[in-house]
């Protein structure tokens, strides 16, 4: 019996920190986005106003369709790391040195890799395009004024600044795999890429699917390095839903409707990690070693 | 060198010169004397919180001089204590909403003028300050000042700061190719395409902060217009599709066209646009007066730098109905105190001994004009520095800095179609729409 309060006792620090903290805001959230509020004065309830508005506003999708981008673009990535992962795991030379190369990145703050992919992509002065007139091209892409492609720009940092995270993941998952079992199929004469597609990928399906269900959910709430490098410009060409909702709340003095925002974002990152797991849920059966 | 220039009364419509009344010599000044305070029985200790957006490490110079002031503040009332927050630009205005929102606002903290105040009055949430500005201080502002912290008649904020944008340009490279200051457009353009034959970058331009393009479009329709036709689009008396605002925005397009602008300027901040013209690398560079310091005291700019720095007033549209008198520019922060603060008569008493201390020293110590008189007799100015506050004597007109004006739904708008309409993806007609459809929405 005492063990039952032991264990209340225990978790209520967290569980209050954990309700204050995440579980409140978010029903306020709920509550402003019900309201007509500009965050300052007095407050009218405009019912669902906000979410009829959001259906017709030009914007919203453009900003949705930037983040669903950068979703696919990130679990695309996700091969990429896995690749990555896998010549690393198979213990090739340096490996631990490049294990130590992808983390750099993780280790840095948005901000400063905002800064610093801003000076790589600068028209005049940046690395990328120095190097590009250096061989000869004569207009280099103004990477981050073209409103065509601004938003890949912004894409390859957050690829790179997320390659560690995923890696890490991967290797610790890959490293688990039992040496028999790579042996045994050496033995059989599997090639390498029998191994790894046969072998080791369906014994880290579980890992695969967290990881997947991470990039999406990061995708979608996507912000820091895109407010610092473009704010979401030019133009809106790289708005993406969370830098609407923060222009939305924080600059149109719209806080109810910023809000209205916030919480359909949260609605549908529920509804696509739901969908993701049922997906992916089909061989759940605990691989026996 | 000493000139005689007296920073005129200012309306912000039009100016007319007054015998400005020698700066700070108001003996009737509404903060108390530590003799006052003396005679009265110990008080109990208050702490007035302020806040402010001028850290010691970018600001270095106006942070020096606000710390100075509140111990000097400090000393002549024992009984106060005032506690500071200092945020970055960007937090600072974040944070105030959010304070705002929960009611905790602190006693004493900055504003922007128009626009950005008006949720804060129809909140109720600053004090009015007409009590403070009795007894003759209302006249050491400059006039036109205060109107743009005032709604219904009522002042809620004292301005430190007043700034114009004039065109700074860099002489040695004006000089290498032999152009010299345009005085009409289309020298302007004519200019622009000398520089750009000979391989120069003609304007530093950072449009990812959008009021930066905002400056330029403004200009253009001043100088087109005149100075009511951007103004009365804005308070609806007139409208966007005016033909003399469109012009001014093909205006833009045509500069675009001509290569006026750094490359990549929409992806540029205006910190990297302004590294640009400092480098040399740009000819031009549109900004206002609280730049000056860069061209004439700030000792880490090469001293070469500076001397080659120098201004010129926008040039004239021919045919337009402007006067190339007319400034773009208007009040930076202003002090507010909250409505709500358990200390209202000591922050009211301490905004008003800041705002008169902030006059006699912003401009010699940190090269920011403020909103109170400045006796040019008194101060030893760099010659650029002079130049500036006799244009200011001589405006016919200082037209609000447009996204200030607006509310702020409506300047989100203008700030999004400023980029659009620099980066060719809005035709002027376009522009002008999005306009109307965005202050409709308002209305």
């Amino acid at each position: 019996m005492s063990d039952k309060r032991v264990i209340a006792l225990y978790t209520l620090p967290a569980l209050l920190i954990l309700l204050v903290l995440i579980y409140v805001p978010i029903v306020l959230t709920a509550y402003y986005g019900l309201m007509d509020w500009d965050g300052i004065g007095a407050m009218t309830f405009v019912g669902l106003e906000n979410y009829t508005a959001l259906l017709s506003d030009g914007m919203f999708w453009r900003s949705a369709y930037h983040s669903l981008l950068l979703a696919l673009f990130s679990v695309g990535s996700l091969v990429l790391y896995l690749a990555i992962s896998l010549i690393l795991a198979s213990n090739v030379k340096g490996a631990n040195l490049f294990r130590k190369i992808y983390l750099i990145p993780m280790l840095l703050s948005s901000v400063a890799i905002a800064q610093l992919w801003l000076r790589i992509y600068h028209p005049t002065n940046g690395v990328m395009n120095r190097f590009l007139t250096s061989v000869g091209i004569e207009n280099p892409p103004l990477w981050l004024s073209d409103t065509s492609i601004v938003l890949f720009a912004i894409f390859i940092p957050i690829i790179w600044q997320y390659a560690g995270f995923y890696i890490i993941i991967y290797y610790a998952a890959l490293k688990n795999i039992p040496a028999e079992l790579e042996e045994a199929a050496k033995i059989d004469g599997a090639t390498p890429f029998q191994i790894a597609y046969k072998i080791k990928l369906p014994l880290i399906a579980g890992v695969m699917k967290v990881t997947v269900v991470l990039a999406v959910i990061g995708s979608l709430k996507y912000f820091d390095l895109i407010y610092v490098m473009t704010d979401g410009g030019p133009s809106g060409a790289s708005e993406v839903m969370a830098s609407y909702m923060y222009k939305l709340a924080f600059r149109t003095n719209d806080f109810g409707y910023g809000s209205a925002v916030g919480f359909f974002l949260l609605v549908l990152i529920l509804i696509v990690t739901y969908l993701i797991r049922r997906a992916t849920a089909s061989k759940e059966d605990q691989v026996q070693y | 060198m000493k000139k005689k220039a007296l920073i005129p009364a200012l309306t912000l419509s039009a100016v007319t010169l007054l015998a400005a009344c020698g700066g700070g010599g108001n003996n009737e000044a509404p903060a108390d004397d530590a003799a006052a305070s003396a005679n009265e029985p110990a008080q109990e200790d208050v702490t007035i919180d302020f806040m402010h957006l001028w850290p010691a490490g970018s600001s270095p110079d106006h942070h020096r001089i606000v710390t100075d002031i509140i111990s000097e503040f400090e000393e002549m009332h024992p009984h106060v204590t005032v506690e500071l927050e200092v945020l970055e630009n960007e937090q600072y205005k974040n944070k105030l909403q959010v304070v705002s929102s929960s009611n905790q606002l602190p006693d004493v903290g900055m504003t922007w003028a128009a626009g950005f105040l008006e949720p804060y009055v129809n909140g109720e949430l600053f004090a009015p300050l007409d009590d403070v500005l009795e007894d003759g201080f209302r006249d050491d502002f400059v006039a036109g000042t205060l109107e743009a912290y005032s709604i219904n008649d009522q002042t809620y904020a004292l301005p430190l700061e007043l700034n114009i944008a004039p065109v700074f340009y860099n002489t040695a490279i004006f000089e290498e190719h032999g152009v010299s200051v345009p005085e009409t457009y289309d020298d302007f353009l004519n200019t622009i395409d000398t520089l750009v034959e000979a391989g120069v970058t003609p304007i530093a331009l950072g449009n990812r902060d959008r009021w930066t393009g905002s400056l330029w479009y403004m200009y253009l329709a001043d100088r087109i217009g005149g100075a009511d036709a951007l103004n009365s689009a804005i308070d609806r008396s007139g409208s966007f599709n005016d033909e003399r605002l469109i012009a001014a925005a093909e205006g833009i397009q045509e500069m675009v066209e001509h290569d006026a602008f750094i490359p990549g300027f929409n992806g540029l901040s205006d910190q990297e646009a302004k590294a640009e013209f400092m480098n040399g690398n740009a000819a031009m560079y549109l900004i206002g007066s609280w730049d000056l310091p860069n061209y004439t005291t700030n000792e880490e700019v090469p001293q070469e730098f500076r001397d080659s720095i120098d201004f010129f007033k926008f040039p004239e549209v021919e045919g337009g109905e402007g006067d190339i008198n007319g400034w773009v520019g208007g009040p930076g922060v202003g002090l507010f105190v909250a409505e709500n603060s358990d200390v209202k008569e000591e922050s009211k008493e301490f905004v008003a001994y800041f705002t008169e201390e902030w006059g006699k020293r912003s401009v010699e110590d940190a090269g920011v004009i403020p909103g109170t008189q400045v006796n040019t007799d008194e101060v030893d100015l760099p010659d650029l520095f002079i130049s500036v506050l006799d244009e200011l004597n001589n405006a016919s007109s200082i037209t609000l800095f447009a996204d200030v004006q607006m509310s702020s739904s409506v300047a989100e708008t203008h700030l999004n179609m400023i980029q659009s309409l620099f980066g060719e993806a809005v035709t002027p007609e376009e522009f002008a729409e999005e306009h109307e459809n965005a202050l409709q929405a308002d209305e």
